[in-house]
């Protein structure tokens, strides 16, 4: 109401506007105070607004040096201008601010999407061409050097080499850093749960575990070859006859699994919490340990969370670089051994080649590598978040009671 | 019996996840001794700091870079998700920008090295050609585009995720009651947003803005391959500056074991290991403060 008395009336009415006014029939012509939809721009108004935004974006970005980048912001800001100056001329100052605002949320929107799109884009259309050359993941890098590259770049050779020992490696580190993360996430987020049920020991240790996930990875990775190095260390001061030195597949597993077991705390965690009461209750009720109440009822109710939850932080340290870099190193040939010798993995790999390609000189067969590992990454990355989702859809227990 | 074993492996497991950080800690205090003292000369603390503090100083500039630019982005796609997109599709695109979360650092870093470096170098010529008064835009711009800012352009794509699904949490759970109170009373959307949903979130967004700069601030990869590492400048546009995790992860695979440059190494990452702690336990600290008074669970 006050804003209606406010705007002035868009038919003036004759005489001072006073009690005696309001008694009388309003005339016709006197518009009452209309609802809230009153003055609403008809919906066209926007189009044209982009239309104008488009074609003087265009023309201004033609007087600079005409691209699309440049035409796009131009008219984006644009339109957000116009539409605030005609919404607040015809609408009012307040709807305006509220356009405004709209428009800058949609356009943050969009502004994120950008380099998404760009980077899906960019490793598709460069990664496929060497994707698409036989043998790229069945050979390994062994035996290619600067001169294979040379005769592949000036004189249109197939680029020879592969990921076989990046995958084997990034495999086995994986798994491995699976095996030592799982047990332990799942017995903590079992501890959190069942026993402590939010002691001072419990706070702290969710407390930990969200700071844990923030541990940058180059730490874990200095925290992975410090502890292992001092442990080879000391075993071979008692004559064990470890390796000396800590660059090894199962040491960049150690440093992963630093990054891995909050991950798979926080999920499992989760998961634990839904599973209703009445269960164990009803477990209980028959006489079963509560130990064994854990293992044959709650883990299995809450198993689809559980595993979707262990995919999820399989995807997210698969695609670490930093932490392996330092604990395992690199090599150009398969080594399946962990405990022995440097390793490959993927993303490792796809750095080794774009920061030190084979041939410094000649360096596109490097980075053709270097894309199509990279498309093979994102692939196996995007695959593993989607396996967690259908875990999470399709194995879901059909009747978790209430 | 079983009983017994099984609470006690569980609460080992949870002491050992403790034990974990604190041995995270001794073990790189224990190796970085090397960096800070010499048997001939004792305390060398002062070369340490002397080769530090650049470090320190680009990792905060970049990360800085990423907050400016990632921050508002992620603010604002967080309401278009929780208060702007129809309902039915807000959490398909909440899938679409947590994508953005499992892309790995090295993709992001080939493609800000071979992608946005070039893509940007025109701004930077144009940026030093009319701001150049001003000490960030001078020098001579990078033909190849890989400057601390082009870095800081990739820290905050790679942040916006984690931003955005802190804040977007926090905006959901903004009691239904404020907000239609707020929207009865006459205000327009934004002004409901500014009124009822700003006020209840802001400890969340100053911990997701918070969460974003630890994992900006340790962020690797992407820094080691799109920067090309130099001396500290001022300048924002030119080749120089370095971080501490691309550093590390340049100099760690060269340096030999036991020697007096990984201990260096060891001891710039304990470094970093400390600031990000206090960021994130803050940024924790603050979040756990805010879920006990606004009824979240």
């Amino acid at each position: 109401m006050t804003q209606t008395q406010q705007q002035p009336m868009p038919t003036s009415v004759q005489g001072p506007a006073g009690p005696a006014n309001q008694h009388a029939p309003a005339p016709a012509s006197t518009p009452r105070p209309r609802s809230l939809t009153q003055r609403h721009m008809p919906w066209w108004v926007s189009l044209v607004i982009l239309a104008v935004s488009a074609v003087l974006g265009a023309a201004l970005s033609a007087l600079m040096t005409f691209n699309m980048a440049i035409w796009f912001i131009l008219t984006a800001v644009l339109y957000v201008i116009i539409s605030y100056g005609v919404t607040r001329a015809k609408v009012s100052r307040r709807k305006a601010t509220d356009t405004l605002w709209k428009h800058l949320v949609y356009l943050a929107f969009i502004i994120a999407l950008l380099p998404l799109v760009s980077v899906i884009w960019s490793v598709t259309s460069i990664g496929i061409p060497g994707l698409l050359e036989p043998g790229f993941l069945a050979s390994d890098m062994r035996g290619i050097d600067g001169t294979i590259d040379r005769r592949s770049q000036e004189e249109g050779e197939p680029v020879l080499g592969g990921i076989r020992h990046a995958l084997v490696g990034s495999l086995l580190i994986t798994l491995s850093a699976t095996f030592i993360s799982v047990p332990i996430g799942l017995m903590t987020s079992i501890y959190l749960v069942e026993y402590a049920r939010g002691g001072p020991l419990a706070r702290a240790i969710t407390f930990f575990v969200d700071v844990m996930t923030g541990i940058p990875s180059i730490v874990a990775g200095l925290f992975g070859a410090a502890a292992v190095g001092w442990f080879l260390g000391v075993g071979n001061s008692l004559g064990l006859g470890l390796p000396t030195r800590s660059t090894m597949g199962i040491t960049a597993a150690i440093a992963l699994s630093v990054l891995m077991i909050p991950v798979v705390v926080r999920t499992t965690e989760e998961m634990l919490r839904v599973v209703p009461n009445e269960l164990r209750e009803a477990s209980y009720a028959l006489g079963v340990r509560k130990w064994r109440t854990i293992l044959k009822v709650v883990i299995p109710t809450a198993i689809s969370g559980i595993a979707a939850g262990v995919t999820l932080a399989i995807a997210r340290v698969i695609g670490e670089t930093a932490p392996i870099l330092v604990t395992a190193g690199f090599i150009v040939s398969n080594n399946w051994n962990m405990f022995q010798g440097w390793m490959t993995a993927l993303p490792v790999f796809i750095f080794r080649q774009f920061q030190n390609p084979t041939s410094p000189n000649f360096s596109d067969p490097s980075h053709q590598r270097a894309w199509a590992a990279a498309l093979v990454l994102i692939i196996i990355v995007m695959g593993l978040n989607l396996t967690a989702r259908l875990i999470a859809t399709f194995l879901a227990p059909k009747n978790t009671g209430r | 019996m079983g009983d017994k074993v099984f609470s006690g492996l569980a609460l080992l497991a949870g002491v050992a996840i403790l034990a974990t950080l604190v041995f995270v800690a001794v073990f790189l205090s224990f190796n970085s001794v090397g960096a800070v003292y010499r048997e001939e000369e004792g305390l060398i603390i002062r070369q340490f700091l002397q080769y530090a503090y650049p470090l320190v100083i680009g990792t905060l500039i970049a990360s800085l870079i990423a907050l400016l630019l990632a921050t508002p982005v992620a603010v604002g796609v967080a309401l278009y998700i929780s208060h702007f997109a129809p309902p039915r599709l807000s959490k398909s695109i909440g899938y679409v920008i947590d994508l953005l979360a499992a892309i790995p650092s090295v993709v992001y870093g080939a493609w800000g090295m071979s992608f946005l470096g070039p893509t940007l170098v025109p701004l930077y010529g144009w940026l030093h050609q009319h701001l150049s008064f001003i000490p960030l835009f001078a020098g001579s711009p990078s033909q190849t585009g890989r400057t601390i800012f082009t870095a800081g352009v990739v820290l905050a794509v790679m942040i916006l995720p984690i931003i955005t699904s802190v804040c977007r949490e926090i905006f959901i759970q903004t009691p239904k009651l404020h907000e239609e109170a707020a929207l009865a009373l006459g205000a327009t959307r934004w002004e409901m947003i500014t009124m009822a949903v700003f006020p209840f979130a802001r400890a969340g967004i100053i911990s997701g803005v918070m969460l974003g700069l630890g994992r900006a601030l340790g962020e690797t990869m992407a820094v080691a391959l799109v920067l090309s590492p130099g001396l500290l400048t001022a300048s924002l546009i030119s080749a120089g500056n370095s971080t501490i995790p691309a550093e590390i992860a340049l100099g760690f695979p060269e340096a030999p074991p036991g020697s007096e440059r990984q201990a260096q190494l060891i001891a710039i990452g304990l470094v970093l290991f400390i600031i990000t702690l206090i960021v994130n336990m803050t940024a924790r600290w603050i979040v756990s403060r805010h879920k006990e008074f606004s009824g979240a669970n």
